[in-house]
């Protein structure tokens, strides 16, 4: 070890050279701090304004909040009860946990096709479907509104009132799925071939390979989607917009909030506790699974 | 939920025995097609038949159904490009200075604005984020800077629309921007800057930015970390300064990084929209409209259904190359690889 260090030249620095390199520095911290606040003010500025009574928000802003400290919760129970923003909370859950898991659960097995079973034409259709990872939204709108609405979706079947939420879970199956078989397979790939040969030779079927080697293995791939696509749903306002429109009851919060937008523009009080209400469980997600998080990001920088 | 959609393929074959072989090998030659049906299935219906579904229509003038009718050929795509202001305003330009009207000017329709976007988003967004990833790695503080940085990465373009229209609040009381311009200059008239349509559009970009420079600054800073340490240590000890050593070997080392990036920026910045339909609603009159926008605008409230497959083919042409970009590389990868 002795040597290693010495061989770093940092401690052949004499005093003018660190002189210099402390004055060219503090220009560093102090962009890099005043970077990250101004980065961190208008979040921490909405999340003040939540607590504040209307009557403070309307006649200071929200950094006097950090002196004057009767904060309450008042905003977030009539945000809840008096503008359904409780009820669009759960539809927005009840929207992106299943537009996870579908696209999750097919992206993996078509994942472990494309990696380790061969059949006609694999490499070509998996080209194919890296090229749809960047297709807009946009072109798949109203022909898939138009399917919605020849399904009748938003008159319960069975009395079930939950198909009305099937099509925007599957435009978004759809929409996550090039995303998800391209990171998996990428993923299925380097796990170790003797492993799966190994189960092979023993004559385990696919299925039995695929549930009983590849996912145990492969949870880290798994989640780091998983997160993305949790997030990407939960986000979403514009396929929310056109598949649920017209339904203000099956609306998730992101179409709710420029609804209250539109309807309280000055109540500022509201509008702040609705967005923290959105914004908590993404943050509460970012901060518990971070690693994955970043790795999701990092790996469906492919998508938008 | 099912977590099997498929037919369960064969069960496990008998493991000895030569009869099995053959319908083994006839029957594997399509095990793994039955992996990637439902896939392929989801794929073909919801997403490659919608895309040819909308191109065809953009050749209509379509109606409340969605239905083929009135065929109007390129119409559609002509009217956008040559007679609708609010989309592509040519007569804004004058002469040669095109390159300094889109610069300089926000009033020539949707898809002008939409280049300024592009030119702006991506280029603050690539600045602020190579800055924070090259800078961060220095100090012992590199976590919480880079967290703070990222939060609004996790926030929903709804939200930080919210967020943003507290901050560009046109009373100094409440809104932080013109609040502190004032700590400063204390004769300042507060500035509506939503309101103004050659401020809007910036103001838009830099809440976008805002929100997206923690991917940038996420990827280049995790590619500055793989560059191996004694290239850097070797060219200290010859003597090269930081500037040289920033300029002459990490520039080109994340060169590929930073074209992932800026993909995934314009990508990004052609599919704008949710935050322009918090935030303005396009407005004020049709100042910060972009082509997202337009397509939403034209087919779902202005009941032009064709004519908003128009806007989204455009998209969809504006994005090709990426498309093709991506499998290139994907497959040169493989040759590499």
């Amino acid at each position: 070890m002795a040597t290693v260090e010495q061989a770093v030249p940092i401690s052949a620095q004499t005093r003018s050279e660190r002189f210099v390199r402390f004055l060219t520095r503090s220009p560093i911290h102090i962009g890099l701090i005043a970077i990250a606040l101004i980065w961190l003010v208008p979040t921490v500025g909405l999340g003040i304004t939540s607590f504040r009574k209307p009557n403070d928000i309307a006649s200071s802003g929200w950094w006097h909040g950090l002196t004057q400290w009767d904060w309450t919760l008042h905003n977030y129970g009539s945000v809840i009860h008096a503008t359904g923003m409780g009820h669009a909370w759960v539809n927005s859950l009840i929207i992106t946990i299943p537009a996870t898991l579908l696209p999750l659960t097919l992206g993996a097995l078509a994942a472990y096709g494309f990696a380790w079973v061969p059949f006609p034409f694999r490499d070509t259709i998996f080209l194919a479907i890296i090229a749809l990872m960047v297709v807009p939204i946009q072109t798949s709108l109203v022909p898939l509104l138009k399917l919605f609405r020849e399904w009748h979706l938003n008159t319960p079947h069975f009395g079930i009132g939950a198909f009305a939420f099937l099509g925007i879970w599957l435009a978004h199956t759809a929409f996550g799925l090039p995303l998800a078989i391209f990171l998996l397979r990428n993923f299925f790939i380097t796990l170790p071939k003797d492993l799966i040969e190994a189960a092979r030779m023993d004559g385990a079927s696919n299925l039995a390979i695929f549930r009983r080697i590849v996912v145990p293995l492969s949870v880290p791939a798994l989640a780091s989607f998983a997160i993305f696509q949790f997030l990407w749903v939960w986000n979403d306002l514009l396929m929310a917009l056109v598949f649920l429109a017209g339904q203000p009851d099956k609306a998730p919060m992101t179409v709710r909030i420029p609804y209250l937008l539109s309807t309280y523009g000055q109540e500022y009080n509201l509008l702040s506790a609705a967005s923290f209400l959105l914004m908590i469980v993404p943050l509460i997600v970012f901060f518990s699974l971070q690693r994955y998080f970043v790795q999701g990001l990092l790996a469906g920088s492919v998508k938008t | 939920m099912s977590t099997q959609p498929l037919p369960t393929p064969v069960a496990a074959p008998p493991p000895s025995e030569g009869g099995g072989v053959t319908t083994r090998s006839i029957f594997g030659r399509f095990q793994g097609m039955l992996f990637v049906l439902p896939a392929i299935v989801a794929l073909g219906l919801f997403l490659v038949y919608p895309a040819y579904y909308t191109i065809r229509l953009a050749f209509y003038e379509g109606s409340f159904n969605f239905g083929f009718e009135h065929y109007l050929g390129l119409k559609n795509f002509k009217e956008l490009l040559t007679n609708d202001p609010d989309f592509l305003d040519t007569s804004k330009f004058h002469g040669f200075n095109i390159v300094q009207e889109l610069l300089y000017k926000s009033d020539g329709g949707a898809l002008v604005n939409n280049i300024h976007w592009v030119i702006f988003y991506i280029g603050f967004a690539l600045v602020i984020g190579l800055g924070l990833a090259v800078l961060a790695v220095r100090v012992r503080y590199e976590r919480a800077v880079k967290t703070a940085i990222f939060i609004p990465m996790a926030i929903s373009a709804t939200a930080v629309g919210i967020i943003w229209l507290f901050v560009y609040s046109p009373n100094p009381d409440t809104g932080v921007l013109n609040a502190t311009i004032n700590a400063f200059d204390n004769g300042f008239h507060p500035i509506a800057w939503l309101g103004r349509p050659n401020l809007v559009n910036y103001c838009l970009i830099f809440a976008y930015v805002w929100a997206s420079v923690g991917f940038v600054m996420v990827v280049l800073s995790a590619a500055i970390k793989g560059i191996p340490a004694e290239i850097m240590e070797a060219a200290r000890v010859d003597g090269a300064g930081e500037w040289n050593i920033f300029r002459r070997i990490m520039f080109p080392m994340l060169s590929l990084p930073l074209s992932v990036v800026t993909i995934w920026l314009f990508v990004n910045v052609i599919k704008v929209f949710d935050i322009i339909y918090v935030m303005t609603g396009g407005g004020p009159g049709t100042s910060s409209r972009v082509i997202a926008f337009t397509m939403y605008e034209e087919t779902f409230l202005n009941g032009r259904p064709g004519y908003g497959a128009a806007v989204a083919v455009i998209m969809l042409v504006i994005i090709a190359p990426i498309m093709v970009l991506n499998v290139r590389r994907f497959r040169s990868e493989r040759v590499v690889a």
